[in-house]
């Protein structure tokens, strides 16, 4: 273990914010991405189940 | 022929399924696996200090971004010739993926590029590739979406994969080229530091991450793309009606 | 050959019929080549500099604005479908309809480039780099175009999906277009750039046509 502190790793040789913006962002974008593909699948099986009983009727 | 026994959307359904969760462990845990080589036993570089850690992010997903694409050309050609629907699926499933890689590919390159080489953009040839990347695979989403009939936009989308794919070397070349001509003198980023093999074990791990993560999404988001377009089909009407989640 | 020289002839006649509609894409190339010394100021030398890259860009876009009409007319009036369906092959009058639309719109470019260069004080050997590059470029950005135009043919917002999907393909033809003006300017040689630009246009020649047959048939359904 090389980090001395918590907040030696959190700063990151004063560099914390790009490491951070870096990780941070990444790790948004996924959440985003998957919370979009859980959105998808729900709205295109609801969507879809619509159209069922349209067709039935 | 077992391997074309999964080219029908009906087999192939449950298949992604099964494999879809696999790929997210396995993603999850090589991430972790990954993190606790890049920040807890990778050393401080002896030029970049500590910021050259983005590296574990940028480069995997630089890679991703490019192979994503490549499996997008891929199974572009595998539906043009053989006309099977479920390479249109794949190549549909994968656009939105790569298109984030790419996105995160160019963010973290620029906010590794600000504290190293000074400028949080620096028209460095790697770079400016992936930028024009990116417009590849926004064309390729923004063309997709704008057809309304779902064959044409499969095809369409296939072609222009395609000339983009074949593209991409000569793209990638000239931007080398005018890098050179216009540079000078300046660094690159593609330059970067001379790695500890602990460092590439790291960026490796991050990379297999990454691509475990690509399968499992487009494995369930082809999924949903399959219902959509099979839906007038017995087996898929019978699967909407039971799907639970 | 014959059916090549009976769409070329037949598509120039269409063109010159409609050539308001192609001076206003030369317009706008001189135009936009106008505009950029009023945002950077016209100082001489920076002139220079700029020049070889601004005029590339303007060229670019003027082309990119005269594409929508090149398949847009015959598929309107059925004409596509048509000859879609004779037994010709179809790469042979597609070629020809680039060919008609380049030297419609994309040769005015090349003849009308000199005067701009002059207002960007660009020297006579650099003018005809700049030339021979827009002689070897334009035609490439119009068989790489015609895909786009091919693809995107009845789209509603056709014309800016158009642009998104085809200037990155440009990009590698600006790059060596604009790049050899500036390796004349630094002495050095510009038989490089130029033969990429002709090895270019031969591959473009070789490949796109095919995958424009292949986009019209899709638009064509």
């Amino acid at each position: 273990m090389m980090w001395q502190s918590v907040s030696e790793f959190l700063s990151m040789g004063g560099r914390g914010f790009y490491v951070w913006g870096s990780y941070g962002v990444t790790f948004l974008l996924i959440a985003l991405e998957l919370w979009l593909l859980a959105r998808r699948r729900r709205s295109s099986l609801t969507r879809l189940r619509q159209l069922q009983q349209l067709d039935r009727s | 022929m077992k391997l074309f026994h999964f080219a029908s959307p009906q087999t192939f359904y449950p298949l992604a399924g099964r494999l879809a969760p696999v790929f997210a462990v396995l993603a999850a845990v090589l991430c972790i696996a990954g993190l606790y080589i890049g920040f807890l036993l990778a050393p401080t570089d002896a030029q970049q200090g500590e910021v050259y850690r983005i590296i574990f992010i940028h480069v995997p997903a630089a890679w991703m971004s490019m192979f994503i694409y490549l499996v997008m050309a891929f199974w572009s050609i595998v539906g043009l010739s053989l006309g099977t629907r479920l390479s249109f699926y794949m190549c549909r499933a994968l656009a939105p993926t790569g298109a984030i890689f790419c996105f995160i590919a160019l963010w973290t390159g620029a906010l590794w590029g600000r504290p190293t080489w000074g400028a949080y953009w620096v028209w460095d040839a790697r770079l400016t590739s992936q930028l024009l990347l990116q417009f590849l695979y926004f064309g390729y989403i923004a063309l997709t979406q704008a057809i309304e009939d779902p064959r044409r936009a499969d095809r369409a989308g296939a072609i222009i994969a395609l000339v983009g794919a074949v593209n991409v070397p000569v793209i990638y070349f000239s931007v080398q080229w005018w890098n050179t001509l216009h540079q000078g003198a300046s660094v690159s980023l593609t330059k970067a530091p001379s790695m500890a093999s602990i460092m590439l074990s790291g960026m490796l791990v991050m990379a297999i991450a990454a691509w475990c993560y690509t399968l499992a999404v487009t494995l369930k988001r082809v999924r949903s793309i399959i219902l959509e377009r099979e839906r007038h089909t017995d087996w898929a009407a019978a699967e909407i009606a039971g799907a639970q989640r | 050959m014959n059916l090549f020289i009976a769409v070329l002839r037949r598509d120039l006649l269409l063109a010159w019929r409609g050539r308001s509609d192609l001076l206003v894409a030369l317009a706008f190339f001189i135009i936009v080549a106008s505009l950029f010394p009023f945002g950077v100021g016209a100082e001489p030398n920076q002139l220079r500099a700029i020049g070889p890259g601004v005029l590339w860009v303007a060229a670019l876009l003027a082309s990119l604005l005269a594409l929508p009409r090149l398949f847009a007319q015959d598929h309107e009036s059925g004409v596509l479908e048509q000859l879609l369906l004779s037994p010709e092959p179809a790469v042979i009058w597609v070629t020809a309809k680039i060919a008609a639309h380049w030297l419609a719109t994309g040769l005015p470019l090349v003849i009308v480039a000199p005067l701009l260069a002059m207002m960007y004080r660009l020297e006579p050997g650099a003018v005809s780099v700049l030339c021979g590059g827009l002689l070897l470029g334009t035609p490439i950005l119009s068989l790489i175009g015609a895909i786009g135009a091919a693809l995107t043919l009845g789209l509603r917002g056709g014309g800016s999906l158009l642009a998104l999907l085809v200037l990155p393909l440009f990009v590698p033809v600006l790059v060596f277009g604009a790049g050899a003006v500036d390796a004349w300017a630094g002495g050095m040689g510009v038989s490089a750039h130029l033969s990429l630009l002709g090895g270019g246009l031969l591959g473009a020649l070789a490949l796109a046509p095919w995958a424009c047959v292949a986009a019209l048939r899709l638009a064509a359904e």
